[in-house]
């Protein structure tokens, strides 16, 4: 069952916040890496080199803050670090939770690699392992700071099982440290979490197991903590209405790049959790116009009113150039603020968003 | 007596400095995958790989050499993507799994094209006389699912017109043992009722072209009882090779029992898509536990392969997988 959303979503509207409406803007996590950084991440590994694992760490803060501060800069209402210190989705926590070895790269096509890792014991939680970067993005920005987690699902499903009967049970035990995981986030001050299952998109079938494991992630976390999944581009029509069993606060949809085609999908049963809706294509390395964007925005209004609408990219921009990536946030906030202001006004038919004023 | 031979279908993962080399070489795009006419220093990467890879079969003990099929960008699909006659479309999902490839669109008559039976010469020179080569293509009825139509213009002759070009390569080869045809669509996206023989008939099209040993490699869990019947009497193959990891490995033995078996056979043992190796006398066990789950006098050949291709494993998991099947054999002697 859906959590309960409209407990938690006004604490982030901004004090000196423009419009009565407000729709949260936010970015589903990660951001173009300055080109620097990249070549710092290659240099630690150079032994020629002076250049040492300190020296990263400070390039990584220095990356954080600048992400952080370009994602203020262009307006969001809510912030991420831009996932400067991560690699790779899956590697990245594999590398933290005790269970996981790698053994190498593995194809995923053409000369594209993962270093996909092995679940090769029982996996438990030793160290934290997001709450430092927490804390300083959180140290370094005015507005609140949202964590992405790659979910239990996506963490246990693209790595090879060697250790557990089934998959689902990895994932279940996955699911258990994630919990942990975002209670030390919580204590740590973290107020809005959201889990990345992309791996969901493409075994629609496994809706039950994301669902199962959805629970323990929330299990004893306050309503004031807003919970977010977002599931990259894929079928929808075959997990829902069953999202609006899962408890979660918010739901991050990818249609952007799908011209909207799927908005009617959730128009019928009523969408329960609010929606996050990507408004610009993170595949496409054009900015959009504002005007645009106001027009994308207005789909997400044929699904939930208003106070029920979050609004952000279809996903991580990570790999447009970054000043796309800047110019895509900063319209996309331009025409939320546009939006809000029409919606003041009664220029928008909440009844029929898409119809001409 | 049942000969057991270990050996695989190859299609192994590039070797981790190659996996540089020749991203560094060619790129990362959709554009920069391999064409089939890739210019020297791309050749000479492949070379060496090539001979990595038949020194890891050499010195694993299997019975049959792959060339291994490094080149092979776009997986079983690749003797169409390399084809003069395809263009390459959108990148789309190779079955169920987290990979991709170029789909082939097929433009025009699929003529000879000699590229899998050039690369076989080369595997020849370098294996020396040293172990029997086998040779690798896709099954004709997934290479035409897995490619888009845009000549034919009716499926059954575009099956048909994929059988005549595979069998057409298969007349190119160099002298080999065995022949795996790899026929993961027979599972995953059967023919339906009624076209089971469609299918068989263009499989044995393929496998008529060749003395050699024809393995029809199925993976990705069961067939269905009724096609399981149609390929082992009509598809011309010696032996039917059959995913003993993936789904429900009873129903593959029901089938067994119930429809009888090719003369030879080939068990998928060894998992392609995890990376716990299997114990060699666990293997060994697996066979001698199938085998005797039917009822007849005993099969001419067993081949002990894994239940996939091998590149879905990093390099070094794929050696112990190559391993295990021939430490397996070696039980069973």
């Amino acid at each position: 069952m859906v959590r309960n959303p409209s407990a938690n979503r006004e604490q982030f509207r901004p004090h000196d916040h423009p419009n009565e409406s407000f729709l949260l803007t936010t970015v589903v996590g990660s951001y173009p890496k300055p080109k620097w950084l990249n070549r710092a991440d290659e240099l630690v590994d150079d032994p020629e080199s002076k250049f040492d694992d300190g020296d990263l760490e400070e390039a990584h803060d220095d990356a954080c803050r600048l992400i952080t501060h370009e994602h203020e800069r262009a307006g969001l209402d809510t912030v991420v670090d831009g996932e400067m210190r991560r690699n790779e989705m899956v590697e990245f926590f594999a590398e933290r939770i005790d269970g996981y070895e790698f053994n190498g790269p593995v194809k995923v096509w053409g000369h594209n690699y993962f270093d996909k890792p092995s679940v090769v014991e029982d996996v438990t939680y030793d160290e934290p392992w997001l709450v430092d970067e927490f804390e300083f993005t959180s140290n370094v920005s005015e507005r609140p700071v949202k964590v992405p987690i790659t979910g239990p699902y996506t963490l246990g499903f693209w790595a090879f099982n060697e250790a557990y009967p089934s998959t689902e049970d990895l994932v279940y035990d996955l699911a258990d440290l994630v919990n942990e995981e975002v209670e030390k986030l919580v204590e740590a001050g973290a107020r809005y979490i959201q889990i990345d299952e992309p791996a969901l998109a493409t075994t629609p079938e496994d809706h039950a197991i994301v669902g199962e494991a959805l629970e323990r992630i929330v299990s004893g976390i306050d309503e004031e903590i807003r919970i977010g999944l977002h599931v990259c581009y894929g079928d929808y029509s075959r997990i829902y209405p069953e999202i609006n069993d899962y408890p979660i606060d918010e739901f991050d949809v990818e249609l952007c790049n799908g011209d909207y085609e799927q908005i009617p999908t959730f128009t019928e049963p009523e969408f329960e959790p609010d929606l996050a809706l990507g408004v610009v294509d993170a595949h496409t390395a054009e900015v959009e116009p504002v005007e645009e964007i106001k027009a994308n925005i207005r789909q997400g209004l044929r699904v939930v009113p208003p106070e029920k609408l979050t609004i952000s990219p279809d996903c991580g921009l990570k790999l447009l150039p970054r000043e796309i990536a800047y110019g895509k946030t900063e319209n996309m906030v331009t025409a939320v603020r546009e939006i809000e202001a029409e919606i003041d006004a009664g220029e928008i038919d909440l009844e029929n968003p898409l119809a001409d004023d | 007596m049942t000969e057991r031979v270990a050996a695989t279908p190859g299609l192994y993962p590039l070797p981790d400095w190659a996996k540089e080399t020749l991203s560094d070489l060619k790129g990362h795009q959709k554009g920069d995958l391999l064409s089939g006419d890739e210019s020297e220093a791309i050749v000479e990467q492949y070379d060496e790989v090539r001979a990595e890879y038949v020194d890891d079969q050499l010195d694993a003990g299997l019975d049959r050499v792959v060339e291994g099929q490094g080149r092979w960008d776009d997986m079983i699909a690749h003797p169409l993507t390399v084809h003069e006659s395809v263009e390459t479309g959108g990148i789309v999902r190779y079955y169920d799994n987290n990979n991709f490839y170029r789909d082939p669109r097929v433009v025009d008559d699929l003529d000879f094209s000699g590229d899998v039976a050039a690369e076989l010469e080369s595997a020849v020179e370098l294996i020396d006389g040293d172990a029997p080569l086998a040779a690798t293509l896709p099954g004709p009825y997934s290479l035409a699912q897995l490619a888009t139509d845009e000549h034919y213009g009716d499926e059954a002759a575009f099956q048909a017109a994929i059988a005549e070009f595979l069998a057409g390569e298969v007349e190119a080869f160099p002298a080999h043992e065995t022949l795996f045809l790899v026929e993961p669509s027979l599972v995953t996206n059967p023919p339906a009722e009624g076209e089971e023989s469609a299918a068989t008939d263009a499989i044995a099209t393929v496998a008529d072209a060749t003395d050699a040993e024809v393995v029809v490699q199925t993976a990705y869990g069961a067939l269905d009882e009724k096609l399981y019947a149609h390929l082992v009497d009509e598809a011309g193959a010696d032996a039917l090779g059959l995913d003993l990891v993936a789904g429900d490995r009873d129903d593959t033995v029901y089938n067994v029992q119930e429809f009888g078996a090719t003369d030879s056979l080939a068990l998928g043992l060894v998992d392609g898509q995890n990376t716990l190796v299997e114990e060699p006398e666990t293997l060994a066990e697996r066979v001698e536990w199938f085998e005797s789950q039917v009822p007849a006098e005993g099969f001419e050949t067993t081949y002990l392969t894994p239940n996939t291709e091998l590149f879905y494993l990093p390099a070094n998991k794929y050696r112990a997988k190559l391993n295990a099947l021939a430490a397996a054999a070696e039980v069973l002697e």
